[in-house]
């Protein structure tokens, strides 16, 4: 029944196509005291720097209509530590693991990825688009010609498949997925948070010191379901979507509109179990549905 | 640390907008401190709440809690026999086993709560315990806190029972072996204050909004000597040793 949802992104194969999304899951030590995280199809690890961060200071957390908002700023141990601690960890487990990885100079994506290179991480997901640190990472997102530039010379570099994971607010979509596209990407991931912002109105400012945060949950569903629709239908290479996937039938959705895989981020905090739960109903709707496999139904719409 | 479903045996209003909630509970130790996610909901809020443990019975745990906004509005809409999810126990409690002899709780609002569990397991282990509680205005779980503690003194700001002002103006730090404090900030940060100067050692139980709860989003962040830490996983007590105001 496994071999149903066993799904191959750029020769890497996943059990299943489920994947727990950057920034929502650590490095799944916290949810493997709940349950054996070798279910999954992959962890897309805490993004990660080349040097260790702190993150931002005040309110990081803020709770919206159908949604959130965080504000973190990529706190993380840096990428020696990852390899050192927290890798060999991950990699007792039989899950694909993947390192997301961001940044503010493309100078440190290049060494992140020469440090990555040497390690048994099955991929790079590299996070042109995080909306929570003051320079880099957003306008790589924005704009489809730097993109381009920064994407080629981190292909140059890697020699783990690179999977691009690109921000909803970016100018284009579709132009910017294609830019990526062209300068070697092996695979697209969609869609990071939607720049949004909050006030506390009591105390008359901006929630987040940064005034401005990343939106994620089910919320942002609708609109990443469209613009992962767009991609596919405008590149060649793999993509995994996501924003907001709460249920199998959002899982389903995007499938349908062209994704290889999925990930699911905000959904494990209203339901920490939530991942084994759609695993297992996926399977399920393989079975009702008589499907050969699951990309049977992929991207049908 | 599990995640389940339980079973909500009373929840009734003990003061305005202030809400005791017995739930049962599995077999799982839960320490002095520590916390749980809950939600009684699915698809009307994001987030689970984390709600403090007020008292450990041998197979219920009872939360009180503060009508603060969406989550606790719903919570305090149940009624026995509903079904409540549980997350927990979560988190680093107060170290009572490592603290012996005077011990000061000091708590101010909905900070209270976390210290009525502490304070049974002090008297268990034959300590000495003086509470200290500061209101606003109305005055809550006064009679189980004067069941267990060898002396009690409140405060309440606008109300007419106790001390009239501050608890903090109560507290004599230099009598004590240790305090332990929960309640707002600036409180706390007063509290700390005053026992650093007097070189009495301190635990504080940060109070931050969360997400996961468990350590992996980084949402919780609170500030210490050794940098950025999580309230939900590394606290939400924390030395006075180590915080940064």
């Amino acid at each position: 029944m496994k071999n149903k949802l066993e799904t191959i992104i750029n020769g890497v194969k996943f059990k299943n196509p489920i994947i727990a999304a950057s920034g929502c899951y650590g490095f799944g030590r916290e949810y493997n005291e709940l349950y054996d995280i070798s279910l999954l199809g992959g962890i897309s690890s805490k993004g990660l720097t080349l040097e260790p961060r702190q993150g931002n200071k005040g309110i990081r957390i803020w709770e919206t209509a159908s949604g959130m908002m965080n504000s973190v700023g990529l706190q993380n141990p840096g990428v020696h530590r990852f390899i050192e601690e927290e890798l060999p960890w991950m990699r007792k487990h039989d899950t694909v693991i993947i390192a997301n990885l961001g940044g503010s100079l493309i100078e440190d994506y290049i060494e992140g990825i020469n440090l990555l290179n040497k390690t048994e991480v099955d991929m790079i997901e590299l996070n042109i688009s995080c909306p929570n640190v003051k320079t880099g990472g957003m306008a790589l997102g924005i704009k489809a010609d730097i993109a381009f530039e920064a994407v080629k010379l981190c292909k140059q570099a890697s020699e783990k498949p690179l999977m691009v994971k690109l921000s909803p607010n970016a100018e284009n979509i579709i132009e910017m997925a294609q830019a990526c596209e062209a300068a070697g990407a092996d695979s697209l991931s969609l869609v990071n948070t939607f720049n949004a912002m909050a006030v506390d109105v009591r105390n008359k400012k901006a929630v987040f010191n940064n005034t401005y945060a990343g939106l994620s949950g089910a919320a942002i569903k609708p609109i990443a379901l469209r613009m992962v629709h767009q991609v596919c239908k405008n590149v060649k290479i793999p993509v995994v979507g996501l924003g907001g996937i709460y249920t199998l039938e959002d899982i389903l959705s995007f499938i349908m509109v062209g994704a290889t895989a999925v990930q699911v981020g905000t959904a494990n905090f209203n339901e920490p179990n939530i991942l084994p739960t759609l695993i297992q109903q996926l399977e399920q709707y393989c079975e009702e549905e008589k499907l050969n496999h699951i990309s049977d139904i992929q991207g049908i719409i | 640390m599990e995640y389940y479903q339980s079973e909500i045996i009373f929840n009734q209003e003990i003061a305005p907008d202030i809400f005791l909630m017995e739930v049962t509970r599995n077999k799982e130790e839960i320490e002095p401190g520590q916390f749980f996610m809950l939600k009684t909901w699915r698809d009307e809020l994001t987030l689970m709440r984390p709600i403090s443990v007020y008292n450990v019975l041998p197979k219920q745990v009872q939360f009180m809690y503060r009508i603060a906004g969406k989550g606790t509005a719903l919570l305090s809409n149940t009624k026995p026999g509903d079904a409540i999810q549980l997350l927990g126990p979560l988190g680093t409690g107060f170290p009572y086993k490592k603290v012996h002899g005077e011990i000061a709780l000091l708590g101010g609002g909905i900070g209270i709560p976390p210290l009525f569990e502490t304070a049974k397991k002090l008297k268990a282990l034959n300590n000495n315990v003086t509470v200290y509680l500061g209101f606003k205005k109305e005055l809550f779980a006064i009679d189980d806190f004067a069941g267990v503690a060898d002396h009690l003194f409140i405060a309440s700001e606008e109300g007419e029972e106790g001390y009239r002002g501050f608890i903090t103006d109560l507290l004599k730090p230099e009598k004590f072996d240790a305090v332990f404090t929960c309640g707002p900030e600036i409180m706390m940060e007063k509290v700390w204050r005053m026992c650093k100067e007097k070189q009495v050692p301190v635990w504080l139980s940060m109070e931050r909004r969360m997400a996961c709860g468990i350590g992996a989003c980084l949402g919780c962040n609170c500030d210490t000597i050794h940098g950025t830490v999580r309230a939900c996983k590394d606290g939400p007590v924390f030395s006075g040793d180590v915080l940064v105001f």
